[in-house]
């Protein structure tokens, strides 16, 4: 046993709304730089679609995760390791901008700059790339927001595999759901493994993936590598990025950026011990569906003394392993087994999982058919097909969603026969194999979800891994150039303090 | 005048340029890694990349080792070995040949795309419009010198590259003779292959000393970072009981020792 911790993350889509909030924030703090328009480390999506960059999830296409061969070991699908450097010149499976879009600006200044006119005066769109003016925008990086576009175009969603997806066509049948999606920091990551340079690395006390921006080349083989998509490459600086998961608020306590300004309260961070020996073989299992039970069982029980005394053999403090009891995160995904990893077929073992959304039962005059005891629906009579959640959440498998809904259903029928009918009903927790007190504490993370108790995030205690004294007086003055894609002009092709894209005059310049 | 000539582009040109090559990548490279990448302008337009790139990569690479081995491997092996330079000279024209062609090809249609799509020209930087070109001109002058290289199939040319190319590596200050009657295009070929050379540590060719063969060795796929040192005490207590102060981790242990408490 090799225990290792990671910071991970849960979100509830029952309570998502759809606001971009985390997306509009996590932009502005890290993705407003030239070469990087293009990219939303978190986006939102509205699903059914095909989402950001178009058809993500279609890996026959993408080539991104990892497959199993015939005799159990799993590879990259994109190939082994000489495979993937065959294709090193010319990545046949690299999506191109328009793939996820052409950033664009529009010319505002132009409203208050222009002279008397016969018409009035627009602000046209240019590309954020050529500075060209563009004639229309084709494509952005949420044109499927509340179900926009046609039902036909958004059915190639790859989640509709196995459900007769024409019905959900008709305006009476049909449905969504908001994805807030970002980097999965998977336990098995198929980017980093697919990184020629090695540049991609995990940490190994907060399970962070990161691309070490000095040791990047830009073969670019991580993007298509990684099965989210959720690799970008920087077109003006040549390396590729990702979610940092907000590292330096991470390390010092706070959560990240989209969680902590999340509107909806549906986001949770916590810690979770795993046992890193047992990645591979969780990963190489056969059955897709046993994937979610394998990520599980190499999840490790903090409250178990013999975990916690390897946890401390590996270094692992007390404050990590008191926030690993705590950690909403492990409650919600082991111990009530209400949150999913999404996508799990694609054997990375992703680490930010998800709550399946509730929705509302398919009709009124079918609802009278059902048997709904305490006010509780069947759950396969919801508008959002059971086995569109399994193919998202469990490679299909649809009992376990079944199960958590059951139980988020039960939490709403017992608090509100708790405090509307003063009544405590012990049976409702009973039926979904849950007590009064754990009913109760799901309640209380879940619904009322205080931020206390859905943030709970020790410290990296990088003291006892340095030596302050060594290290003062070396930060605070930088003498090393940063990193923000322009350097100061130098001899070695530093490009000179000037953008490397034209802009066009009265163009708003995104900063 | 023209023996001084001969003697700057073929006597000390050369070793200007590869003493540039050489030191001048180490200096960027422990300055600068962040500048060292490939620059791929794949994402931005697939178009003509995927047969461009491919067709350029592969062609230069052939045309690289079979200019390395051709001209720094000493006359007198390939006669020990028994190749004659009729043969050697005939195998190089058609090997090279169509490895420059299938390379010019590439470099054309890449050209093209980074001069006439707006996305590319856009995004380039003046020295990766300048390689493009340099290299384009390069495999043209390479290709036109098949014309003259047909006449001496016997190898005799050749012989006169392979010794001035011998001298130069052994300090010979006579090589630069050896080709001073050989054909224009030779000597343009010669001299814009070392300006290449000389420019590689300012521009986006520095990524041929990156071509990552050590993935192939790579241990397993994944790479896990740790701040904690290697031989650092594995138990937060630091150390075993009874020794040194469970608290405060090596700094209190250095404050102590300069203080003279240890072991209080």
């Amino acid at each position: 046993m090799k225990v290792r911790a990671q910071i991970a993350m849960v979100l509830n889509l029952d309570k998502c709304i759809g606001c971009h909030t985390c997306s509009i924030t996590c932009k502005n703090v890290w993705t407003n730089r030239e070469g990087m328009e293009y990219v939303w480390f978190n986006n939102v999506e509205t699903k059914p679609g095909i989402g950001y960059p178009k058809d993500w999830e279609n890996q026959e296409r993408w080539k991104g995760g990892w497959i199993r061969k015939k005799n159990g070991k799993i590879v990259p699908r994109q190939g082994a390791k000489w495979r993937i450097l065959s294709k090193i010149f010319a990545n046949p499976h690299l999506p191109e901008i328009d793939d996820f879009y052409e950033p664009y600006t529009f010319e505002y200044e132009w409203l208050q700059s222009a002279p008397e006119l016969q018409a009035q005066p627009t602000a046209r769109p240019r590309s954020l790339v050529t500075g060209e003016k563009l004639n229309k925008i084709e494509w952005s990086g949420n044109w499927e927001d509340m179900l926009g576009g046609e039902f036909e175009k958004r059915s190639h969603d790859y989640n509709f595999e196995g459900v007769e997806k024409e019905i959900y066509g008709q305006f009476e049948k049909t449905f969504m759901m908001y994805l807030p999606r970002l980097c999965e920091h998977c336990l098995n990551p198929s980017c980093l493994a697919s990184c020629p340079s090695g540049a991609i690395y995990k940490r190994a006390e907060d399970g962070i993936v990161l691309i070490d921006q000095e040791k990047c080349r830009g073969w670019r083989m991580c993007v298509s590598g990684c099965p989210y998509k959720k690799i970008y490459y920087n077109w003006a600086t040549g390396k590729s990025e990702k979610c940092i998961f907000c590292y330096p608020r991470i390390e010092t306590g706070q959560p990240t950026v989209c969680s902590e300004t999340c509107v909806g309260r549906i986001r949770y961070l916590g810690v979770v011990l795993y046992d890193a020996d047992r990645i591979e073989e969780a990963a190489s299992v056969e059955d897709p569906k046993d994937l979610y039970p394998a990520q599980l069982g190499v999840f490790l029980d903090p409250n178990d003394v013999a975990v916690q005394e390897a946890a401390r053999a590996e270094g692992i403090t007390d404050q990590w392993l008191e926030a690993a009891m705590r950690s909403p995160v492990y409650k919600m995904a082991v111990e009530w087994k209400i949150a999913f990893p999404l996508h799990p077929e694609y054997r990375t073992l992703p680490m930010v999982w998800y709550v399946p959304p509730l929705s509302p039962i398919q009709s009124a005059a079918e609802a009278g058919k059902i048997s709904a005891r305490d006010g509780m629906p069947d759950v396969r009579s919801l508008r959002i097909p059971l086995r569109y959640l399994a193919n998202l959440l469990t490679a299909g498998d649809e009992e376990p969603i079944a199960a958590a809904l059951e139980r988020m259903l039960a939490m709403r029928s017992y608090m509100r026969a708790k405090s509307i009918e003063g009544r405590i009903d012990e049976s409702i927790p009973e039926r979904v194999g849950l007590d009064r007190a754990r009913i109760e504490e799901m309640y209380r993370i879940m619904a009322l979800a205080a931020y206390e108790d859905r943030y709970v995030i020790p410290t990296a205690r990088r003291e006892l891994d340095e030596d302050a004294f060594v290290l003062r007086g070396s930060s605070g003055f930088g003498f090393r150039e940063g990193t923000q894609g322009r350097t100061k002009v130098n001899l070695f092709g530093g490009g000179a303090d000037k953008a490397r894209t034209k802009r066009e005059p009265r163009m708003d310049i995104p900063s | 005048m023209t023996a001084f000539i001969n003697q700057l582009a073929f006597g000390w040109y050369p070793y200007l340029a590869v003493t540039v090559l050489v030191v001048g990548s180490i200096l960027r490279f422990d300055s600068n890694q962040y500048s060292w990448r490939t620059q791929s302008s794949q994402f931005l337009r697939r178009r003509q990349m995927v047969l461009g790139s491919n067709l350029f990569h592969m062609g230069i690479l052939v045309l690289l080792a079979g200019h390395f081995i051709g001209l720094l491997t000493p006359v007198n092996v390939f006669d020990a070995v028994g190749i004659s330079h009729s043969f050697k000279q005939t195998a190089a024209l058609v090997v090279g040949g169509i490895a420059g062609v299938l390379a010019y090809i590439g470099c054309s249609l890449l050209l093209h795309r980074r001069l006439f799509d707006p996305r590319i020209r856009k995004s380039s930087s003046f020295g990766d419009i300048l390689v493009l070109v340099l290299i384009w001109i390069q495999l043209t002058l390479g290709i036109a010198t098949t014309y003259w290289t047909m006449k001496y199939l016997d190898g005799s040319e050749m012989v006169k590259f392979m010794g001035w190319a011998n001298g130069m590596l052994t300090f010979d200050p006579a090589a630069p003779e050896r080709i001073r009657d050989v054909a224009l295009v030779y000597k343009l070929h010669i001299v814009l292959g070392l300006t290449l050379f000389l420019i590689t540590p300012f521009t986006r060719l520095v990524h041929i000393w990156s071509a990552p063969v050590w993935y192939l060795l790579r241990p397993g796929f994944q790479i896990v970072r740790t701040r904690r040192a290697k031989n650092a005490p594995r138990s937060p207590t630091r150390g075993p009981a009874g020794g040194a102060p469970s608290y405060g981790g090596p700094t209190v242990l250095r404050q102590q020792a300069e203080s003279g408490q240890e072991g209080a």
